[in-house]
C-alpha cells in the first residue's frame, strides 16, 4: 500500500467537535438506507422470483377465470378483479412478509448491522430507510404484475371496470405495507433470519387460513352476533382486504352473508374507508413497535 | 478527543464492561489490550454508542448517548472483518457509505486513493482479499476526514503482509495527527502504534500503562504460543502474569508475548510451576516499516 494522500488525513487541524461533514439530516439518512435497500432488492433472486411468479398467476388467472364468459373470452377489468382477489390475498402476504422478515434478522446475521449502525446513523433511520426501500420494491413488483395483466385485458377486453381493477391494485399495495410491516417488526425481534422466516410464515398461514376456521367456529361456539363476527373479522387485514375490494366493485357485500349485509346497512358509504383504516394501521403500529424495540434494544 | 466515565455494560448477569474511565487527548493512540472475552470489543461497541450502556462517554464533547449519531460523525470505524454485501461492487459500497456520512461523491475516490484501492472500484466485496477489505473498511472510514480511527482487532484476520499494509497505513494516520483507538492482540502492532495501553480483564482496567512499561525491552517482540492441558490455562496464564509476560488465552493455547532472544522464558517458567507444555509455536513476525515523514 502506498503511503496515505495527504487530503485523506488532515483532520487534526480542524476543532474538537466539529467533524468536516456532520451527521445527515433524519430524513437524509432515510433516503441513504431506502435507496441501498430498493437497489439490493430489485436485484435479488426473491425479487425476480415473485415478479415473475406473481405476473404469471395474474395473467394465468385473467385466462383461465374468465375465458368463456365474455364474448371476447374476457368480461373486463372488474371480473379479472374479482379473480385475481383470491391470488392477491395468498401471494402478496408472503412476499411481503417474508421480505419484511429478512430485513434487520437478515443484517444482524451477517454481522452487517453493527457496521451500519456504527455509522452516524440512528436505529430509526435504518428501520425506517430500509421499511421504505422494500416497500417500494415490493410495489413496483406488483406494479409490473398488474401492469402486465392489465394490458392483456385492456388489448382483449377494452377499459369496461378499470376503476375496480386501480382500486384493487392500491388495495393490494396498502396490503403489502401492512404485511411488510408485521414482517419487520418479526425481524427485530428475531436473532436468525431463519426464525424470522419461520415465524413469518406462520403468521401467513394463521392470517389466511386459521383466522377464518377461527371466527367460523367462534361464531357457533359463543353463538357471536353479528356485529361481534364483523368487528372480529375486520381485525384480520385479510378480511378487511377482501371486503373492501368487494365494496370497491360495486359489489354488494351481501354475498359475504348476514355480517355484510349488517356492514353495508350500518356503515353505508363510510365502509370502505373503515376497511382502508383498519389496513392502514396494519401498516402502521407493527412499523411503529418495530421502531421502538429496535431502538431500545440493549445491543445491536 | 474522547472522554469515557464509569462505562459499564452488562448482558443479562455477566458484566462484560466494568466501571471503566479514561481520558485520550487529540491525537494520541491507545490500544486495547486483552485476552478474549476481557470486554475490548464490547467497549469500543459503547464507546461508538451502538449499544446501551450504564455511564457516560463523548467523543469531541459529543454525549454519545444522546447524540450518537452526530457523536460518529466524528468516528470512523473499524471492524475486524468487513461485513457488507458480499455482491455489492466496491464503488456502490463507497458511494453508499460516502452518502450516509455526507461525504462529496469525490471523497470517495480520494479515500480508495489514500488506502491503495484505486482501479478496483468495479471489483465486489466478496472478490477482495482480506487485506484488500481491510483497507476498503478504512477507506469508509475515512471518507468523511473524521478526526477519531476506531479498529477493533484490525489485523487479526490478515497474513503477516495483510498486516504490515495496515500497520503501515494507520502509522502514517497517526503521524497526521489523527486518534486513534484500537483493540489489538499483537505486541508488536501496540508498541508500533500506541502510546499508551489499557489492559483489560473481565472487563475491568487491570493496567493504564504505556507499551514500553508493558514490554519493558528494546528488543523486538515476539509472539510463542504455548499449548497446555485445557484445565491448567488459566492457572498458566496466572503464572506467566506474575512472571511479567504479557499473557493472552484466545482459545488456541496461551499467546505470550517475548523479547526475541527469550523465546524459551515462559516455558521454563511452566515447568517451575510444573503446567506442562505439550507443544509451543512462533506467530508470524511482522515487520513494521518505516514511514516517511
Amino acid at each position: 500500500m502506498t503511503a496515505l494522500a495527504s487530503s485523506a488525513i488532515t483532520a487534526s487541524d480542524r476543532p474538537l467537535g466539529s467533524a468536516a461533514t456532520p451527521a445527515r439530516s433524519f430524513v437524509g439518512g432515510i433516503a441513504a438506507f431506502a435507496r441501498r435497500e430498493f437497489r439490493d432488492a430489485i436485484a435479488s433472486r426473491w425479487f425476480l422470483l415473485y415478479t415473475v411468479a406473481f405476473t404469471v398467476l395474474a395473467v394465468g388467472v385473467s385466462f383461465l377465470s374468465l375465458s368463456g364468459v365474455g364474448s371476447h373470452g374476457f368480461a373486463g377489468f372488474g371480473r379479472t378483479a374479482a379473480g385475481l382477489l383470491n391470488l392477491v390475498m395468498l401471494v402478496v402476504p408472503l412476499m411481503a412478509l417474508t421480505a419484511g422478515a429478512g430485513a434487520i434478522a437478515g443484517e444482524r446475521e451477517r454481522g452487517t448491522l453493527i457496521y451500519l449502525l456504527a455509522q452516524p446513523v440512528s436505529r430509526t433511520q435504518l428501520i425506517l430507510g430500509k421499511y421504505v426501500g422494500l416497500a417500494t420494491a415490493l410495489v413496483c413488483s406488483l406494479c409490473i404484475g398488474f401492469g402486465v395483466s392489465a394490458a392483456v385485458l385492456a388489448w382483449r377486453a377494452g377499459g369496461v371496470g378499470i376503476t375496480a381493477y386501480a382500486m384493487l391494485v392500491a388495495f393490494t399495495a396498502l396490503l403489502a405495507l401492512a404485511m411488510l410491516s408485521v414482517g419487520v417488526l418479526i425481524s427485530v425481534v428475531s436473532r436468525r433470519s431463519a426464525v424470522a422466516t419461520g415465524i413469518a410464515l406462520f403468521v401467513w398461514l394463521t392470517l389466511v387460513f386459521v383466522s377464518d376456521l377461527g371466527l367460523m367456529a367462534s361464531s357457533i361456539l359463543f353463538r357471536l352476533r353479528v356485529q361481534e363476527i364483523f368487528s372480529l373479522a375486520i381485525v384480520n387485514p385479510m378480511q378487511s382486504f377482501k371486503m373492501a375490494v368487494i365494496v370497491n366493485m360495486n359489489a354488494s357485500l351481501d354475498v359475504l352473508g348476514p355480517v355484510g349485509a349488517y356492514a353495508s346497512f350500518t356503515l353505508g358509504r363510510a365502509l370502505p374507508w373503515v376497511l382502508a383504516a383498519t389496513i392502514a394501521a396494519w401498516a402502521a403500529v407493527p412499523l411503529v413497535l418495530a421502531t421502538i424495540l429496535f431502538a431500545r434494544r440493549n445491543s445491536p | 478527543m474522547i472522554t469515557a466515565t464509569n462505562v459499564t455494560k452488562k448482558f443479562g448477569p455477566v458484566t462484560a464492561v466494568s466501571d471503566v474511565s479514561f481520558d485520550l487527548a487529540d491525537g494520541a493512540s491507545l490500544a486495547l489490550w486483552g485476552s478474549n472475552g476481557a470486554g475490548k470489543t464490547t467497549l469500543i461497541r459503547c464507546l461508538l454508542g451502538v449499544c446501551r450502556f450504564k455511564g457516560r462517554a463523548s467523543i469531541g464533547g459529543v454525549d454519545v448517548r444522546r447524540r450518537g449519531r452526530h457523536a460518529r460523525a466524528l468516528v470512523g470505524y473499524v471492524p475486524q472483518e468487513l461485513a457488507f454485501h458480499d455482491d455489492v461492487r466496491l464503488a456502490s459500497a463507497m458511494n453508499f457509505f460516502a452518502g450516509l456520512r455526507r461525504a462529496a461523491p469525490a471523497r470517495a475516490a480520494q479515500s480508495l486513493a489514500a488506502v491503495g484501492l484505486t482501479g478496483h472500484e468495479r471489483k465486489r466485496v466478496r472478490d477482495l482479499s482480506g487485506g484488500m477489505k481491510q483497507r476498503l473498511a478504512l477507506a469508509i472510514a475515512l471518507l468523511s476526514d473524521p478526526p477519531l480511527i476506531v479498529l477493533d482487532e484490525p489485523t487479526s484476520n490478515l497474513d503477516a503482509a495483510g498486516r504490515g499494509e495496515v500497520v503501515h497505513t494507520l502509522r502514517a494516520l497517526k503521524q497526521a495527527g489523527k486518534t486513534l483507538i484500537f483493540a489489538s492482540h499483537r505486541p508488536d502492532e501496540v508498541i508500533a502504534l500506541a502510546d499508551r495501553v489499557i489492559v483489560l480483564e473481565r472487563g475491568r482496567v487491570e493496567r493504564d500503562t504505556t507499551p514500553a512499561e508493558l514490554w519493558p525491552t528494546e528488543k523486538p517482540v515476539q509472539v510463542v504460543r504455548l499449548h497446555l492441558a485445557m484445565a491448567r490455562e488459566e492457572d498458566a496464564a496466572e503464572a506467566l502474569r506474575q512472571a511479567g509476560h504479557a499473557v493472552h488465552l484466545n482459545g488456541e493455547g496461551l499467546c505470550v508475548a517475548v523479547a526475541r532472544d527469550r523465546k524459551a522464558e515462559p516455558i521454563s517458567t511452566h515447568a517451575r510451576h510444573h503446567n506442562e507444555v505439550r507443544d509451543n509455536e512462533m506467530l508470524d513476525d511482522v515487520q513494521v516499516p518505516e514511514v516517511t515523514p
